[in-house]
Parts: C-alpha cells; structure tokens; sequence
C-alpha cells in the first residue's frame, strides 16, 4: 500500500481575522475604540456574509456567475420597507419582544419574495444560458436593471428612510466601549446562519450533495441525483439569504435606495474571491476580513480604507491564487 | 446469454464534431464485454453517450427492454447503470465515507456489503475518515470502483480502470472484478491493459474511428494475432 500524505484541516485562514485584529490594537491605541472598531467590523462583515454565501455557493454549484445577486439584496430591503411601514406600533414599541416581532416579519417577507425572485431568476434568464459566462453576465446584469427600474417604478426614485426598531437602537457600554445594540443583534444572527449552513452542509445527506455538485456536478448525475433540483433550491436558498442580508443592511445604514445591491456587490464579489469561489468557509472569513480591514482603516487612515478591499484581495491571492479554501474541481 | 444493453447505430456529436458513426454492439446478461480499441476510437465517448452525458444524436440505446437514448443521466443511473469514469471523479474535499454515503443512494450503507469491498480494497477502511483527494491515485481507483459497486446493479461501465496505476493495484483491481464476474455481473469494461482484458473479457467488442469493427468472443481475439494486429494496431501479447 503506497503511503498516504496525512490530511490536515486548514485553519491558516481563520487566523487572518485574529491577527488582524491583534496588529490593529496597538496602532489604534486605546482599547475601547479597538473594541467599537472590531464588534462594527464584524456586524458589517456578517451582513455581507449573509449576502454573499448565497452566491458563492450558486457559483460554485451551478458555475454561473449572477451580476444580478444584488437585485435579491434590494428587492429584500423593499420588502422591510413595506412590511414595517404598516407595523409602525411594533417599530416604535419600546418593549424588544415587539421589535423582533416587526423585524422577523419583515425578514420573512424579505426571504419569501427574493427566494421567488431567486426562482424566475433561475427558470426563465439563467437556465438557458448554462455554461455560458459572457451570456450570464449578460443577462443577469440585464435582469437586474429591470429590478431596479421596477423598485424606481413601485416605489420611486429617492431614498427612502427605514428607522431601526426603538428596541435596537443606541448603544451598550462593553466596559468603556460603546456597542451599538443592531451590531451586536447582526453579529448574532450572522453567526446563527453560518452555524445552520456548516451544519446544514457537513452533517446532512443533502449538504453532502451540495458539496460534491460544488466539485463534479456530472458525478453526482451520475450517481443517480437530479442535481437540477439542486441547483434551483439553492439558487432559491442564497437569493433568500441575499433578501435577509438586504433587510438587515438597510436597517444597518436606516435607508433604502434601489442602487444598494449594486452598491454592495463590489464588497460581495471581493469576498467571495478571497474565500475560493464555492465556499461557504472562505466567504464568512472573507466578508469578515474585508469588514474588519474597512472600520480599522476608515479609523487609522481614511484614504485607505477606500481601496483597503483591493490590496487585501491582492494580497490573498497573491497567497493563495483561488482564494483563501480552494474548492476542488472535477476530483 | 441474452443481451442486457444494446446499442443500435449510435451516433454522437461533441459540439461541431462528429464522434460516434454508428455504433451498434451488445452487453449479454451476467458476462463482462471488452471495449477495445486505440486511443481516441471512441471508447470513452460510447460509456458517456451511455451514461446520458452526452447525447446520442441518431440511433438507440435499449437497457433490459427499455429505451434509454433519449433519458437524463441520474435517470440512466435509476435504471441501475453503475459508472466509473476514466477520471475516478472522486470527491476529493469529502472523506471516503461521505464519497460512499452518496453512493448508497437507497439508504444507509450495507455493512456487509461495505466489509466485502473492504475485503479487496482494505486501504479504503484504513482511511475511512480521510480526506478523498489526499488519497493516492491507485486509492482514489479503488474508491471510485467502491462507490459504484456499493449497492448491486444491473450493469457496471468502467473506464480504463487500470490506467496509470502500479501493478500491485491493477492485481487489486483485477481481483474485484473477478469476484464480481463469478457473481454474475453485467460489466462493460474499456481497457487497455490487453492481459486484464483478456483474464476477465467474455467477449469483446472493438472500436475504430467510431464504429464497431469487430464484435465476438474473447477467446477468439486471444488466439488471432493476425485479428489482434489487424484490429488493435499490434498483438495481445506485446503488451504482457
């Protein structure tokens, strides 16, 4: 029997965050700003997770490239818009329970409409163009024009304001630090989600599934699966989590524009390459560490955080050409 | 014996090029059918027009009575259609184990099966919880055969199993497959390993350019040095 090289569990990448979070402490300076600055990277960086795993996984399943993810993220936070404009008594209630009611109502209705947009999405402008690249930009940067235009269209074209429920908003104090409450309830969820996809795709058949079509959708054919199916549940699934990322960074900035997805896809993008195109992992590091480099850079110097992105996904890929976990492909 | 497979002038196009000219043999019940020919004859694309992974353009494709031309490939695997491609297609981020629990597409794995595969293939049991892709190439062979072989079928493809791999696992290999013959089970195996062919092969069926040029008995190709030249480019017995 030939020897076997050990297989070894990479944990490399979950480092980066920690370090990067230990070299900032001493060039903030003062504890309780490095606290504020890190628990505001990481809200950010989970809501960017929460709209960029869905989007991943489509890329690495489906090998489709979908410009018009960022449609789900703002038809998501339209949807907040009209389901809390009639809950105003539970918005502005002063009891939490209250709150989460208005703010689960909206996340519901969020999840439901951008899942089923997620579903033309696939059915009648990705479908037909599998295995096509340039026609998927294409066309789903197409299908998200005409998104925007019909929000311009339902809802009109200004900005439209989105309070945070009373319950969530102002700050704790975490020592002498000052914590704003929608982080901490951002942090929790993102969390809660990540937990529900790795278990969701280590320890079930059909995360099995998910993660052998990421590396040989044929083979999976193969073995009997319709992996058609597959495909349009999690399309479904991460255009759904592109809704709930899209309520909760609208009530992060309390504003709603039709311009938000494509204003948040760059960041998206960005992170979705840092992780490896297709995983799930690599994305929540990502979205993470582009989060992070953002607030201790906006603080530190400005000028910099406006490409801190960029030179942080030189750098990762300059390391590790396809990103921080590689997906295999065609085993 | 009567025939479990038949191809009937089976034509295949790959985009704009015409790969299959009429491929037309049988795979008799319970035997194992070699599928010789020289490189690019159309081997490999005859297994994938199988499969459905690639469309027959003309012609039929019969599986136990049943027309299976026109069928999507998990329904071609449903029918009970078992496939290990040239390239093993393992799993490589899954371990072993979670490569065999997508195999047992039934229900949970049959132990006693799963100890009979071991029983060939002990390196699998060893690295039961190990990543695939840290697997040697002879391993990820041997896990690919596994993981088609899990649950019993009516008809095993198998691609070029033997390639590149060092003769202590074609020995392995061959072993498993003779276990599986004496089981009576349907095989259709390309090969270009011309004494494993000829250990296992019931009967055989050569391709060229994309037909069928002979079709018969093992045996008969085995003796015929003449047929073996004419056909295959150089005898059974070069390649020992």
């Amino acid at each position: 029997m030939s020897a076997l090289p050990k297989a070894k569990t990479d944990f490399l990448p979950w480092l980066l965050p920690i370090v990067v979070a230990a070299i900032a402490l001493p060039l903030i300076g003062s504890g309780s700003t490095w606290v504020t600055l890190t628990i505001a990277g990481l809200a950010m960086g989970m809501m960017i997770f929460l709209m960029a795993s869905g989007l991943t996984l489509v890329f690495g399943l489906m090998d489709v490239l979908n410009f018009g993810h960022g449609a789900f993220i703002s038809v998501g936070a339209y949807v907040a818009v009209a389901v809390l404009a009639p809950l105003t008594g539970l918005v502005q209630s002063p009891l939490i329970g209250d709150n989460l009611l208005a703010i689960l109502a909206a996340i519901i209705g969020a999840v439901v409409v951008s899942g089923g947009l997620g579903w033309a999405f696939e059915r009648y402008m990705v479908r037909p163009v599998y295995g096509q690249h340039l026609k998927q930009i294409l066309i789903t940067m197409g299908g998200f024009i005409v998104v925007e235009q019909a929000l311009h269209a339902i809802f009109g074209p200004t900005q439209i304001p989105l309070p945070l429920p009373q319950g969530f908003r102002g700050s704790i104090m975490l020592g002498d630090s000052a914590v704003e409450k929608y982080r901490i309830a951002a942090i929790i969820l993102g969390l809660g989600v990540f937990a529900v996809m790795v278990t969701v795709l280590t320890k079930t058949k059909l995360g099995l599934l998910i993660r052998a079509g990421v590396e040989n959708a044929e083979m999976v054919e193969a073995l009997g699966y319709r992996i058609r199916r597959l495909f349009v549940g999690v399309f479904v699934a991460g255009s759904g989590l592109a809704g709930l990322g899209g309520v909760m960074w609208a009530l992060y900035r309390e504003q709603v524009t039709a311009q938000m997805g494509m204003e948040v896809m760059v960041l998206v993008f960005i992170c979705i390459i840092i992780g490896g195109l297709g995983s799930v992992a690599g994305c929540f590091i990502g979205s993470v560490m582009v989060a992070l480099l953002a607030n201790y850079t906006g603080f530190l110097v400005p000028k910099v955080a406006l490409i801190s992105n960029i030179l942080l996904m030189v750098l990762i890929l300059l390391w590790r050409p396809q990103g921080l976990y590689a997906v295999a492909k065609r085993g | 014996m009567s025939a479990l497979l038949s191809l009937e002038g089976v034509q295949t196009h790959i985009g704009q090029y015409h790969i299959l000219y009429g491929v037309t043999f049988e795979v008799a019940q319970g035997g194992v059918t070699m599928l010789l020919g020289r490189n690019g004859a159309g081997k490999t694309t005859t297994l994938r027009t199988i499969m459905g992974l690639w469309r027959a353009s003309e012609g039929s494709i019969r599986f136990g009575g049943q027309d299976i031309t026109g069928f999507a490939t998990p329904d071609v695997a449903r029918a009970g259609i078992a496939y290990v491609p040239e390239n093993m297609s393992i799993f490589a981020d899954l371990t072993v184990k979670e490569n065999m629990i997508l195999a047992a597409r039934d229900g949970a794995m049959d132990d006693a099966r799963l100890k009979w595969i071991f029983s060939f293939f002990p390196a699998l049991e060893k690295f039961w919880l190990t990543a695939a892709g840290a697997l040697s190439g002879g391993q990820k062979q041997m896990l690919s055969i596994a993981r088609a072989i899990l649950e019993p079928r009516r008809l095993l493809l198998v691609d070029e199993p033997t390639k590149g791999l060092a003769p202590a696992i074609i020995g392995s290999l061959t072993e498993c497959f003779q276990e599986l013959k004496r089981q009576q089970t349907t095989i259709l195996l390309v090969e270009q390993n011309f004494a494993m062919a000829r250990a296992l092969g019931d009967t055989v069926a050569v391709m060229d350019q994309g037909r069928i040029v002979h079709s018969g008995q093992m045996a008969e190709l085995a003796e015929d040095s003449a047929l073996q030249t004419r056909l295959l480019g150089l005898s059974l017995d070069a390649h020992q």
